[in-house]
């Protein structure tokens, strides 16, 4: 059984169709990521899925539950990190986990939870006086108060600085390799391509593209290999298969081997005494793919 | 661990939050002590004859005592309840599998020791600085009415709160619902020789009810346990429809499903 099932899931709220049919599993286990442009319907899929809103129409299913009904027993084994919440603001840190805590049948002891959000030194200050990532590490905190087999994050590391990130990513690494299922919500492709099993695009509340992140990046797709063009010299031939021609920055050759092409290439400035400016061999990542697929979808008049 | 427990953890923190927030704090508080000191000490000496000639300070303990309950029930409930649904702590708090009546019911028990605590200061500075007599025959009749009230208000707060639009409207709101009763219901000077028309629109109301039926108990005159029937089941049909109403009315969250 899947942990969260969505069948041809449909919102609008009045005129406006937020989410316009959407199919997904989440696998028990899975980190999966969920990408797309801002209004694309992210926030309103999740927080159906939370119990939060009421679809208009379409099957949804979370740990077995329909989450619309609202069951305390769901609740019980759900984490949610929410975009936007707030907090008792003259509590302190540690208060308003012992607070939480105490919602919870098997709750996470409050240091650990102080641990692993990195906020064991500001246990005992007041919540209106953290700074903004502060307070999103104890919304990070208070989402894993219940030790949630499922957990929620929309957006949750907006606001952190690097090295914050950086932890945070390994919060959810470890909570992936104690099995926990995450449904993690990001505008960042590094983080979806660092942390998720499996990612989908979502835009104008439709899913554009679904898969693990690597394959969607185009595992099989070609490396380009760039370069500025020595003056005076004609471009040298890199062999079949490699497909070599100049655009408004340069030489660029794209290839599925870039091994040979680059030996051929880098032999090739040896022997004559070229020196090939601005060497750069990438291959497209998370980020390129999904600004080509939303701008696919933008153009296409959604 | 139990629901109550939770509840009784619920009211803890409330109030451990309550008194980080001298704004708050000091509006619940402030405005009843305030009238009563003032009112207390520019009628000091003077006697109300209608009510068997009792001080007037006799007379105005309770009154003030009716004022710090709605203030402590009614109004702080009802903009505290609105300021956590805007901030989204109402949000998050549904998110976890905490009972709503335990959530509700710490955010209740708050008012009621905020409520206790006016009790205290109330009561206890007529009795040291102006001789009021503690109405111990009357005891029962005084903490069922006092009881009653905290329950009809709180119900009433949390309707209300479902029905202020955001935390900005709130105060006016609130108060502007009270302040109009406050007058017609015989809590700043006795309302014997008003028209009758005032005093039987004001009796429809709650807030006649609790200060009447405080007054009754506090009234030396009165004999039995001071147990005034007509102002009880005035309080206890509020109870009824303040409960419907919120249950009606309540939020958690401000935006649209
Ligand atoms: N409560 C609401 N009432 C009316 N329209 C709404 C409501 N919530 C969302 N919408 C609309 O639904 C669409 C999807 O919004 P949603 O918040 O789900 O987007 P999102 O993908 O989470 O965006 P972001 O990346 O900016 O968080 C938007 O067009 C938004 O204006
Ligand atoms: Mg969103």
């Amino acid at each position: 059984m899947p942990a969260i099932r969505v069948r041809d899931l449909r919102k609008s709220y009045g005129a406006i169709e937020a989410v316009r049919g959407v199919d997904f599993d989440v696998s028990e286990g899975e980190v999966f990521g969920f990408l797309g442009p801002n209004g694309a319907g992210k926030t309103t899929i999740v927080e159906i899925l939370e119990g939060y809103r009421q679809r208009s129409a379409g099957e949804v299913e979370v740990l077995g539950h329909d989450p619309a009904k609202g069951e305390r027993a769901l609740r019980e084994r759900i984490g949610t990190v929410l975009q936007e919440t707030g907090v008792e603001r003259f509590l302190r840190v540690g208060e308003v986990l012992e607070l939480y805590c105490g919602y919870y049948p098997r709750p996470r002891p409050v240091d650990e939870l102080l641990a692993i959000t990195g906020l064991e030194a500001k246990r005992n200050e007041v919540v209106k006086n953290l700074s903004g990532g502060q307070r999103r590490r104890l919304d990070l905190a208070l989402g894993l108060a219940g030790d949630p087999e499922l957990l929620f994050l929309d957006e949750p590391t907006t606001g952190f600085d690097p090295t914050a990130r950086r932890e945070a990513w390994d919060v959810v690494r470890n909570l992936r390799s104690l099995g926990k299922t995450i449904f993690l919500t990001t505008h960042y492709m590094d983080e979806a391509q660092a942390l998720a099993d499996r990612v989908a695009v979502i835009a104008a509340g439709r899913i554009l593209a679904e898969g693990p992140p690597d394959e969607l990046a185009g595992r099989d797709a070609a490396t380009e290999i760039r370069f500025t063009p020595p003056a005076g010299v004609a471009l040298p031939d890199l062999g079949a298969g490699v497909d070599v021609t100049v655009d408004e920055r340069g030489v660029v050759a794209r290839t599925k081997e870039p091994t040979p092409a680059l030996h051929a290439l880098t032999g090739w400035a040896l022997e004559r005494g070229v020196i090939l400016e601005g060497l750069t061999v990438t291959h497209p990542t998370l980020e390129d793919v999904y600004i080509a697929l939303t701008a696919e979808a933008a153009t296409s008049g959604e | 661990m139990s629901d109550l427990t939770i509840a009784g953890r619920q009211l803890r923190f409330e109030q451990k939050a309550f008194w980080r927030n001298p704004a708050g704090a000091v509006f619940t508080f402030a405005f009843p002590l305030l009238f009563l000191v003032i009112f207390s000490t520019l009628n000091s000496g003077a006697r109300i004859e209608e009510r068997g000639n009792i001080s007037f300070v006799t007379f105005f303990v309770p009154g003030i005592l009716a004022f710090g309950l709605i203030s402590a029930c009614y109004t702080n409930l009802a903009i505290r309840m609105t300021i956590s649904r805007d901030f989204g702590i109402l949000k998050r708090v549904r998110g976890t599998p905490v009972p709503t009546w335990a959530y509700l019911g710490g955010q209740v028990g708050s008012s009621v020791v905020i409520t206790f605590m006016l009790f205290v200061l109330t009561v206890g500075f007529g009795v040291v600085a102006y001789d009021v007599e503690f109405p111990t025959a009357t005891a029962p009749g005084l903490f069922l009415t006092l009881a009653l009230g905290a329950v009809c208000f709180c119900a009433l707060g949390l309707a209300v709160s479902g029905l202020c639009p955001n935390a900005d409207a709130a105060p006016a709101i609130v108060n502007f619902s009270i302040f109009p009763l406050l007058f017609v219901s015989g809590i700043f000077f006795p309302l014997d020789n008003a028209p009758d028309w005032i005093t039987t629109v004001a009796g429809l109301f709650p807030m006649q009810r609790l200060a009447d039926g405080l007054q009754y108990a506090f009234d030396p005159r009165t004999t039995g346990m001071g147990m005034n029937g007509g102002d009880l089941w005035g309080l206890f049909a509020w109870a009824v429809a303040g409960s419907v109403l919120a249950l009606r009315f309540f939020r958690w969250t401000s935006d649209q499903k």
